[in-house]
């Protein structure tokens, strides 16, 4: 302890029972820390979906947010006006509900390893590209009959939970991208494996979504 | 064993050569967490400028004041607003969280490093850029905002609401919502390390407090800053391109109609206080883990009651989600509503006592050291108390709505909030500094450093309550022609003495940190004889922290004084047989 700048004394002193748990070696069956920190490729699936499920979260909490004031907003005063939806939205939400299956297809086959799907990736990423499509056509239609985000608060929000919703979505199609991208990357195949199924996931989570928002808009009008 | 030797070997990020991939865009937590700590050291000296600013103006109006010149009601509520805002979230949010925590976190659970180390690059690069963008509103037309930290609306709604509300606010809620991504990312790695990167033995009851409170305060972080980036995103769409979120109808500005209509700005403080208050524990509970662990170090005893600290924390992050309306007893809300907040925030009081006499009952007849990081960990103690205990007043809705908008509410938040996270930090850095730069930091500084800053900033903030009692009202930068205050200008005056002294006194830390850095003693690996893993690696740490040994945990970590043991203190990682429980 010469490092010390005053020199610690130890004194003697009858010892005192420590709490804790008690000291004993790990057991197999050790709940949490059992592991230790692997990197294996499995353990770094494990630990991405942990993370994706972590980063999921505040995403959550972000439309949660714009619902209450959603609800708020539309409770508190007489300015209201639903808008109509553009019909097209619910070509739209098929659209994505049949990515969200050709993504779980590619998930599976790259996950048990069947294969780079690669075909699968491909479509996923071009029904992303048409539902993204699709929600631009619904805005210029109603921008077309005059209605804008600031026009009314209904059209605000309605602007507001597409346009964050696109743009979330925006971010999986770019994974899907990468994803697809990687074998040509020359990124081992494990790091593609990692990517298809977080981005997979990360896929289904915003369909959930989508539908989440689709009911918000539909039970207001 | 040997097999998850080589892989982590393998796997864990080679060290890194060049000197910007080794400093400057770095993925090692270690560099990072010092990142951070630089930065938020900036960042204080920046709050402090502005706040000593205030203060002279305050009691010496005609002062002439560099940099600002002469100071209109206007620009006193400019420096407040920066004051606060770069207090809390590039001060009180960034160091005891980003940066001890990112520093330590990894090694005291045992793991090379984060569970996603480019991840947490970008997030400090994205804090960066947050603190340069909220920093460029000084220099804009019009100047910094002057809505306050908290930014209320409609006043924070609309450009024509006076100097600063232009490009300033726009500034600072771009600049607050790119801190929002930032501590999303950090509070995402923070979460995922604990729960998947810990040392074999080192369960979820091993763990140090420290490891605790980041975990719960990244949970607290992961749920609070979606919300505030979500009341942002409304309030640059209500400022830019003319909805209505929270501005209501008929305003007038300027003797000009708004346009807008039907908001609510109730609505923003909602949003705003669902976030708020969390953060406030966000701030604090770091300061809880370092208090926690340096305690039990010096006091040579185990933390007394461990399970019941990890539930207390447990239940504050969980109550904290219920209080935030006990920031809006002035809205007009329901007596009810009132009522229900008040309960809940007096509820609080429960868990924060078990954590307070729990810090007690550890140093209670304990071998106590009286090193630096002790005394200021004692001082967290103190000041914990001392501004927790004007909490339950002001959660009393008919008392709070005479004090809310008083001095009484500034000397309540800044002695639990601002100075206790501070004391926090500084007890973090004079415990970690040895370990951080290998070198130990001077000890006779350290103690006049405590005392002048302990009795400072109780001469400057204690006599805020009675400033606050006798209906001094709080963001005003002259009120020399109201009668009833006169008499309290002489307290204001001794309040901007302190300061000035306390201020100055933090010259005397900033010479030890960087006169050690360089020049300090060396520091062995355990030099307050601790028991976490960080102390079992040489000081500073190497790359991968363990030089290729994957730790394993035997023991609880605070095992001091234990019976049959060699040494008065075991360490997590050691294999000495210790009989427990005669
Ligand atoms: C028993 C514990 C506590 C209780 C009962 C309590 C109660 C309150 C109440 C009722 C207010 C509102 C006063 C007003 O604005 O009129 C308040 C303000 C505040 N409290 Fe606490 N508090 C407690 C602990 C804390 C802690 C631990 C922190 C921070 C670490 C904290 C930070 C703040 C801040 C920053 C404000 C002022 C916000 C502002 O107006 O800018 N409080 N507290
Ligand atoms: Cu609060």
């Amino acid at each position: 302890m010469a490092t010390l700048a005053h020199p610690v004394t130890v004194e003697e002193r009858e010892p005192r029972v420590a709490g804790g748990p008690p000291a004993s070696p790990p057991q197999q069956g050790d709940r949490g820390g059992s592991r230790g920190p692997g990197f294996t490729p499995a353990d770094r699936l494990r630990r991405y979906r942990i993370g994706l499920a972590v980063g999921l979260t505040p995403v959550l909490m972000l439309f949660v947010s714009f619902t209450s004031a959603y609800i708020v907003r539309q409770g508190l005063s007489d300015d209201w006006r639903s808008i109509a939806l553009p019909p097209i939205l619910w070509m739209n939400t098929v659209i994505l509900l049949v990515s969200s299956f050709t993504a779980e297809k590619a998930r599976r086959t790259a996950v048990r390893d069947e294969g780079p799907g690669g075909l699968w990736l491909g479509i996923t990423l071009i029904l992303g590209l048409g539902f993204l499509a699709g929600q631009w056509i619904a805005w210029k239609q109603l921008a077309a009959q005059g209605i804008f985000i600031a026009s009314n608060p209904s059209s605000s929000f309605f602007y507001l939970l597409t346009a964050s919703h696109g743009l979330h979505l925006l971010g999986g199609v770019l994974a899907l991208g990468y994803a697809a991208a990687a074998s040509r990357l020359h990124r081992p195949p494990e790091t593609r494996r990692i990517v298809v199924d977080i981005a997979a996931w990360y896929w289904h989570f915003m369909d959930l979504l989508w539908l989440y928002i689709l009911a918000l808009l539909f039970l207001a009008q | 064993m040997s097999e998850a030797h080589a892989e982590a070997a393998v796997h864990a990020h080679a060290a890194p050569t060049g000197f910007i991939r080794k400093y400057i865009f770095s993925l090692d937590h270690k560099v990072i967490g010092i990142q951070y700590y630089f930065l938020a050291l900036v960042a204080v000296f920046v709050g402090m400028f502005l706040s000593l600013l205030m203060r002279i103006h305050l009691v010496w109006p005609t002062a002439h004041l560099p940099l600002v010149g002469e100071i209109k009601p206007e620009t006193y509520l400019t420096l407040l607003t920066m004051h606060g805002t770069i207090m809390v979230f590039f001060v009180l949010t960034t160091a005891p969280q980003s940066g001890f925590g990112n520093y330590v976190l990894p090694i005291q659970i045992g793991a090379p490093d984060m569970a996603f180390p480019v991840l947490n690059m970008l997030s400090f690069w994205t804090t960066f850029l947050s603190f340069v963008i909220m920093l460029a509103a000084f220099f804009v037309e019009g100047g910094a905002p002057l809505h306050g930290w908290t930014g209320y609306a409609p006043l924070s709604a609309i450009p024509s609401a006076g100097p600063g509300q232009t490009l300033g606010a726009d500034l600072w809620i771009i600049s607050i919502a790119v801190f929002c991504a930032a501590s999303l990312m950090g509070a995402l790695n923070f979460i995922t390390t604990t729960l998947d990167l810990r040392a074999r033995g080192m369960s979820l009851m091993r763990l140090p407090l420290t490891c605790w409170s980041w975990f719960i305060t990244a949970i607290l972080g992961l749920l609070a800053f979606g919300v505030l980036a979500a009341a942002g995103i409304l309030l640059l769409l209500d400022r830019n391109v003319g909805t209505s979120f929270f501005v209501p109808g008929g305003l007038v500005m300027t003797g000009i109609p708004v346009k807008h209509q039907g908001g609510s700005p109730l609505l923003w403080q909602h949003l705003f206080w669902f976030f708020g208050h969390p953060e406030v524990y966000i701030a604090i509970l770091p300061g809880m883990g370092v208090a926690s662990q340096i305690l039990s170090t010096f006091s040579r005893k185990p933390i007394f009651g461990y399970r019941a600290m990890v539930y207390a924390m447990l239940s504050i992050g969980l109550l904290g989600f219920v209080v935030w309306g006990h920031h809006m007893f002035m809205s007009g809300m329901s007596p009810y509503s009132a009522f229900a907040f008040s309960v809940m925030t007096m509820a609080i009081g429960v868990p924060s006592a078990i954590k307070t006499f729990n810090w007690l009952g550890t140093i209670w007849r304990g071998r106590v050291r009286f090193y630096t990081p002790m005394l200021f960990a004692i001082g967290f103690v103190s000041l914990f108390v001392s501004g927790g205990l004007s909490g339950p007043f002001l959660a009393q809705p008919q008392l709070d709505i005479n004090l809310h908008d008083t001095y009484f509410v500034v000397a309540h938040f800044h002695l639990i909030m601002g100075v206790a996270a501070i004391f926090g930090i500084f007890a973090g850095t004079y415990y970690w500094f040895p370990k951080m730069f290998g070198r130990m930091m001077n000890e006779r500084l350290g103690q006049a450093h405590f005392w002048l800053t302990f009795i400072g900033t109780y001469a400057i903030f204690m006599p805020m309550h009675y400033l606050g009692i006798a209906g001094h009202p709080r963001r005003y930068s002259q009120l020399t022609e109201i009668k009833f205050l006169e008499p309290l200008m002489s307290l204001q005056e001794f309040i901007t003495i302190a300061a000035l002294i306390t201020i100055g006194a933090q010259i005397i830390f900033v010479i030890n940190l960087f006169w050690s850095m360089f020049k300090g003693p060396k520091a062995s690996v355990n030099p307050w004889e601790a028991t976490t893993l960080e102390w079992t690696v040489p000081s500073p740490p190497p790359h991968d922290n363990f030089g290729g040994r994957v730790p394993v945990v035997r023991h609880g970590p605070y095992e001091y004084a234990v019976p049959g043991a060699t040494r008065d203190f075991v360490m997590q990682d050691e294999e000495q047989p210790v009989q427990m429980h005669s």
